[in-house]
């Protein structure tokens, strides 16, 4: 009983640790990122390597969630008689919802990974040694141009995605389900509104990516220096991104609500 | 801020250092002279790298006081420590290349982050970097291409990028063949006189790097057990001194890890 006590203690000291030290780290990339935004082709090499080539995924995903949305839209819909909605429904989904939810996660799997795992491999083999040596700050070169990429990367993929998914929604409920093209359109465009509905997405898609890609950064850069220590890092990068994509999609979507 | 003899690179007086429990260095005394090649050598485990470590900064001492180049390097800010930094080359082990830029661009990479030199100026200094280790023909070969000792070789060539004052070498003859080790050996020396450098090399090979140094320290137990030229060394009638030199597998540093009596522990109740 008393071991677990004090282990039930340890895990609780090492989480406050490890919280405080993603704080002073975040502070420490804010700090660094006025000089970063000095050199804009690092920042746009990375949103290169986390924007451009998680197009694919993306757009993919993107077209089957609004695909299957429409679906199931459609058959829900239809026991109302209200298939015209589609448009509207599928929109706001996409927009408010699946859109920087669905985008963070798999921006998480796919660009976070690689972030987390080149910067902790980047540490295993020293590289981030030796900038200090060559009195580089490696937060300031290879961190923080990264973070930046990532952040101005995850609106822009949540962007793609909502629209990817709503040409899919428009290939199933128009083309496949047969409901009226006009009617889709003209329910899309009134039901959405400009600043509650898309405004509210590219805020969540913001702090998404933020919280996504920060996570992925400071897993990477504070990875043991092994082999292990890395893949613990990649596989934490993915767990806790996904908590807190989703922990802070519930507050968001409870603060934007506040309202209705 | 201390004063320094002028004559001394490195000053390190009563320097402690612990990790954990484990005491790696116990009031540590160590004066590196300028314009020379010195060698810090000393069994595995012993803390040479953590004592480059220390002297670089990027470990800090328990107590004690390094003094590199005049300064007091426990006592400088981070933009002091950064300032210092560039007049001293590191060599790491296994070169620690960045992967993710060709020989030509690493070589480049300490000029583009520290001076405003036009790309024309930046190109003959790092040809000249790269030819001076014999390796100007690699320059558009990406790290991934190069074998263990040319990634040492394109390594120094950074290393001296920005004419430094001081080279620190950390084991950098560790799994080379004997033609790249004879290389690295002979751009050490070559390095330090024709620069007018001060080098510390930190190496177990005694035999090779008894070749070039000019003096060495041989660490032990935390502290230097012997200094001297390696001739010195080599006359040194200390068992932990001559075990080291002549590569006796038992001795001062035992050949076996402290363990329980081994009869007790194969009839005891089978705990690890």
């Amino acid at each position: 009983m008393t071991t677990l006590v004090r282990e039930l203690a340890y895990s609780l000291r090492s989480a406050v640790e490890a919280f405080g030290a993603a704080q002073l780290f975040f502070l420490r990339v804010l700090a660094q990122t006025p000089r970063a935004l000095l050199r804009p082709r690092l920042i746009i090499e990375q949103i290169h390597a986390s924007g451009s080539q998680s197009l694919i995924i993306i757009m993919i995903c993107g077209l089957f969630v609004g695909m299957v949305m429409a679906l199931q839209g459609y058959d829900s819909l239809s026991r109302f008689g209200a298939e015209e909605s589609l448009g509207g429904v599928a929109a706001l989904a996409l927009f408010r919802e699946l859109g920087p939810v669905v985008t963070a996660l798999l921006f998480s799997g796919r660009a976070g990974t690689s972030l987390a795992s080149e910067i902790g491999l980047m540490r295993a083999t020293e590289q981030l040694s030796a900038m200090e040596m060559m009195a580089v700050d490696p937060v300031q070169r290879v961190v923080v141009p990264r973070f930046l990429g990532g952040v101005i990367s995850m609106p822009l993929l949540a962007a793609v995605f909502s629209a990817i998914g709503i040409f899919g929604a428009y290939l199933v409920g128009v083309g496949l389900a047969g409901v009226d093209q006009g009617a889709f359109w003209a329910q899309m465009q009134q039901s959405v509104d400009l600043f509650d509905d898309l405004l509210s997405g590219v805020i969540k898609s913001v702090v998404f990516g933020i919280a996504a890609t920060f996570i992925a950064v400071f897993e990477g850069y504070n990875a043991m220096p092994t082999a292990e220590g890395v893949s613990r890092a990649t596989t934490r990068t993915v767990v806790i991104g996904a908590i807190a994509v989703l922990i802070l999609d519930f507050m968001l979507t409870a603060v934007m609500l506040e309202g209705v | 801020m201390s004063t320094p003899e002028p004559d001394l690179a490195v000053r390190i007086r009563g320097l402690c250092f612990s990790r954990g429990p484990n005491k790696i260095f116990d009031e540590l005394d160590i004066d590196i002279p300028r314009g020379r090649v010195t060698s810090i050598m000393g069994p595995s485990g012993t803390g040479k790298s953590t004592l480059l470590g220390l002297i670089t900064r990027q470990l800090v001492a328990d107590r004690g006081s390094i003094v590199v180049n005049g300064n007091e390097i426990g006592e400088l800010s981070r933009s002091e420590l950064f300032r210092l930094r560039k007049r001293i080359g590191m060599l790491f082990q296994h070169g620690a290349l960045l992967t993710d830029l060709s020989v030509y661009d690493n070589v480049a990479f300490p000029l583009r982050e520290h001076t405003d030199l036009d790309e024309r100026l930046i190109r003959h200094i790092v040809l000249s970097k790269l030819h001076a280790v014999g390796l100007r023909g690699a320059a558009p070969l990406m790290p991934s291409e190069l074998s263990g000792g040319m990634a040492r070789r394109v390594a120094l060539a950074r290393a001296i990028a920005l004419d430094p004052d001081i080279l620190i070498y950390d084991e950098p003859f560790v799994g080379l063949d004997p033609i790249s080790m004879g290389v690295i050996l002979r751009l050490v020396r070559r390095m330090n006189d024709a620069l007018g450098l001060t080098s510390i090399v930190v190496s177990h090979d005694v035999q090779e790097i008894g070749t070039v140094a000019d003096c060495s320290f041989l660490l032990s137990g935390g502290k230097v057990v012997a200094a001297g030229t390696p001739d010195e060394l080599a006359e040194n009638g200390s068992a932990t001194v001559r075990q080291f030199m002549q590569g006796m597998a038992d001795g001062p540093v035992p050949f076996h890890y402290p363990a329980p009596d081994y009869s007790a522990q194969l009839i005891g109740p089978g705990e690890e």
